[in-house]
């Protein structure tokens, strides 16, 4: 059938399953724009086009499906850069569409012209610059296979107005994807997994390292079969979060710079690290150098170009996780290693009293207290997408995370702003799910005009903001780094209450703990969209904390219960213990050289 | 750090020069000279690219180079039989009375006079790398106005047919210390 491009466009989308796509028009993708109301997909008009791509990678990460942002040439299309990084850094499946001047102008600084393939090159997975439209069905066939298949990632397909304007045959099964030098679907030959498996079943303290891939390949039920045959704990990255039961018994939690200790003493102290789905980021392994030197390391990944290059393994295997673990499973054998789970339970219950959550209840509010409160009150059951900094980090210690897609978060990237569009396109992709922005001050105010779209579209979210006044990561740097030389972090806001009522939605404040029940409670009532400004702790910081190129059993540790006792039987101030450790007063090597028990850690001596 | 040279076979279309130049930049690794030309196959292109690189690096580049969807086949040549080849234009300022000597020297690198000025002569070379640096050496005096070198291009010796995409492909997993490098079967 004859079609115009710009028909041709929706014709695509709607074959591919887009039901929702989060867009922003103008002038060269008009036509695009003037044929979608013929179609019967939903567009959510944002308020910037980076919100439109963060919108796309929520729903594209709450769902599983490709996400799909529009947008116009020039400025429409570089505002989305900022949400491309984030998707590419965080392989979430994404296509955007952006309209191009026409193909005669390319080249001759047209008006909102730019080369948007050019700029987007390296952030994108793949990306096109389509100028007929006899190309634009095969073009979007690829680019929505690209960005699903493999290790997923985002795809841009720039389209000039006039293949969007001009005619021609429409058929679709014609447009079938011809991509000869594109090998998605990697599998591993069955000899590859005997050298996996004579260093598992050989392991007297092995640790599985769970990451982002778990989720994407739809792993859990293998990984847990494998850890509980094999009696191997799991250590969790930020991503990973949710891919494995935050209650099961051998879950330990999340490693890293913002990690537990026990966990991340435990990576260091393993004779065998299982990365699964992991990459092995920097915020994860600290000081590479030092990085699990007593352990040999398996890598499972789908990216042949991530083995060994952060951290050398031992034996590296590349395909499907999923499909990896099944062929894994046979040869893996039943094991106790309950002294290696003892001696690390040992370094749990050391820490755990160190723990913000045992700490008395003297009034003050606590960033932490809110995070656990929220968990609490929602029995662990919300989606929660959070923001960038000390809250994220918060979230990620204090928000169990039972299901997969259950934490969505800028992790690689680390986009301020990601959360409020993030978790709009998260609500797309599961309307039915309890879902909580938690989201700092700063962030907030980078991406809140996407408050606009939330009341346009009447959609139901729960906002925390974890207002502390500052730029709170940074600020914590800086007191931790920079003797305390507060550049630039004190922040000023607005009035969030009186700005969410602006938008006719509706604003709680919360300064006490005893309120935060009843702002909850009455968040989730409410069949709109609430806001709640928390006015927290300005100076608490996030614990423990191994700096950044540190090894990582060097962590700065949360405060010392000694400390904990007397002031509170003194019945001083909460505040006034909460912010000690400058890094030049913690004994580092001394604290962790308590938790090292037998263990020999050949990498601190 | 050593010399790599990768022969890389890509889809010919717009950009893809441009794709695998901004992957050398963006993931920081060295490049020393790139080619790039038609082949026996239509829609085809064969690129030479020259890299200094130990040898973990230069598995990290073959696993980078096919992640790039236009990229079909990547051969890492160095240390294989293997014919290399660098060309060579050097116009070296000359007068009557030494203009034999610079031919004759030319004579003797096998390399060929293309242009005569009463100033100048341009001598066109091809070879090995060692070979026209011998000649830059012995022509440095006379004085040179100016050059220009391809870069190496390269092609395995034999007549082993090389499918430019390949349906098994090694799996590129950056191995270096080991030979017996991850078999993957790669489907589309």
């Amino acid at each position: 059938m004859q079609l115009k491009g710009a028909q041709i466009v929706w014709e695509c989308l709607v074959r591919e399953g887009v039901k929702t796509i989060f867009g922003y028009p103008g002038g060269a993708i008009l036509p695009t724009y003037d044929a979608m109301l013929d179609y019967p997909i939903h567009h959510v008009l944002v308020r910037h086009e980076q919100g439109a791509t963060h919108m796309a990678d929520g729903y594209a990460r709450a769902s599983g499906r490709v996400g799909a942002a529009i947008a116009t040439s020039g400025p429409g299309a570089t505002n989305m850069v900022t949400g491309i990084a984030t998707a590419m850094m965080d392989s979430s499946p994404m296509v955007c569409i952006t309209g191009q001047v026409g193909s005669r102008a390319i080249g001759t600084d047209a008006f909102q012209e730019t080369d948007v393939t050019g700029v987007t090159l390296p952030v994108t997975k793949h990306n096109y610059l389509v100028t007929r439209a006899e190309d634009i069905a095969r073009t979007l066939r690829e680019a929505f296979y690209i960005a699903a298949s493999g290790r997923p990632g985002p795809v841009l397909v720039d389209i000039t107005k006039d293949a969007q304007q001009s005619s021609c045959e429409f058929d679709w099964d014609a447009a079938a994807p011809k991509l000869p030098g594109y090998r998605p679907n990697l599998r591993a030959l069955p000899e590859e997994f005997q050298r996996a498996l004579d260093l598992i079943n050989h392991a007297q303290r092995p640790l599985i390292l769970a990451g982002h891939g778990v989720m994407m390949s739809g792993a859990r039920q293998q990984v847990l079969e494998f850890a509980e045959r094999a009696q191997v704990p799991l250590a969790l990255t930020l991503l990973g979060l949710g891919g494995i039961p935050a209650s099961h018994p051998l879950n330990l939690g999340m490693m890293g710079m913002h990690g537990e200790a026990w966990v991340n003493n435990a990576i260091q102290q393993a004779d065998l690290l299982i990365a699964c789905g992991m990459r092995f980021d920097d915020r994860v392994t600290g000081n590479v150098k030092t990085y699990g030197l007593n352990a040999k390391k398996i890598h499972f990944e789908i990216d042949p170009s991530e083995i060994n290059k952060n951290v050398k393994v031992d034996v590296g295997i590349v395909g499907d996780l999923r499909e990896m673990l099944e062929d894994l499973l046979p040869g893996v054998k039943s094991a106790d290693h309950s002294a290696w789970l003892d001696h690390i339970n040992q370094m749990k219950g050391d820490a755990a009293v160190l723990d913000i959550q045992s700490l008395p209840d003297t009034g003050h509010l606590y960033a932490a207290h809110v995070i656990n409160d929220i968990w609490r009150y929602t029995e662990g059951k919300a989606v929660t997408v959070t923001d960038v900094g000390q809250h994220q980090m918060w979230e990620a210690q204090y928000y169990r995370h039972e299901k997969p897609r259950s934490l969505i978060t800028s992790g690689g990237l680390g986009t301020m702003g990601f959360a409020l569009p993030a978790a709009i396109g998260a609500k797309f992709a599961m309307p039915e799910e309890e879902i909580w922005v938690i989201a700092g001050d700063g962030g907030f105010q980078m991406t809140f005009a996407e408050l606009a779209t939330i009341a346009q579209e009447n959609i139901k979210l729960n906002v925390a903001i974890i207002n502390n006044g500052y730029l709170g990561m940074v600020r914590q740097w800086q007191e931790f780094f920079y003797e305390k030389r507060y550049a630039a972090t004190p922040m000023l806001s607005p009035d969030f209450v009186k700005l969410v009522e602006a938008y006719g939605l509706k604003g709680l404040r919360v300064t006490q703990r005893s309120e935060v029940k009843a702002a909850v409670d009455e968040a989730r009532a409410h069949p709109g969209t609430v806001v709640i400004d928390f006015r927290v702790e300005q100076e608490d910081s996030v614990f423990p904390m191994v700096p950044a190129g540190a090894d990582l059993h060097a962590m700065i540790r949360r405060p010392a219960p000694v400390q904990v006792d007397v002031m509170a039987e003194t019945g001083a101030d909460l505040h006034a213990m909460i912010r000690r450790p400058a890094p030049a007063q913690v004994d580092v090597m001394a604290e962790t050289g308590a938790d090292e028990g037998d263990w020999d850690l050949g990498a601190t001596t | 750090m050593a010399k790599h040279i990768f022969v890389s076979y890509v889809e010919d279309k717009p950009g893809v020069l441009n794709r695998v130049a901004s992957l050398f930049r963006r993931r920081a690794f060295n490049i020393e000279s790139l080619t790039v030309g038609h082949t026996e196959q239509p829609g085809v292109s064969r690129m030479t690219i020259v890299v200094d690189a130990d040898d973990l690096t230069a598995r990290r580049i073959e696993a980078n180079l096919y992640k790039l969807v236009n990229v079909l086949r990547v051969d890492d040549v160095t240390g294989k039989p293997a014919v290399v080849r660098d060309l060579a234009l050097i116009k070296v300022a000359v007068s009557a009375n030494n203009r034999t000597e610079v031919m004759q020297l030319a004579d003797v690198f096998r390399a060929r006079i293309v242009d005569v000025t009463n100033e100048s002569v341009i001598i066109e070379i091809t070879g090995t790398e060692d070979k026209i640096e011998g000649l830059v050496d012995v022509l440095r005096p006379f004085g040179i106005i100016e050059m220009v070198r391809t870069g190496l291009v390269a092609m395995a010796r034999g007549a082993v047919t090389v499918s430019p995409n390949p349906p098994l492909v090694a799996a590129a997993i950056p191995q270096p210390a080991q030979t017996d490098m991850a078999g993957v079967a790669m489907s589309v």
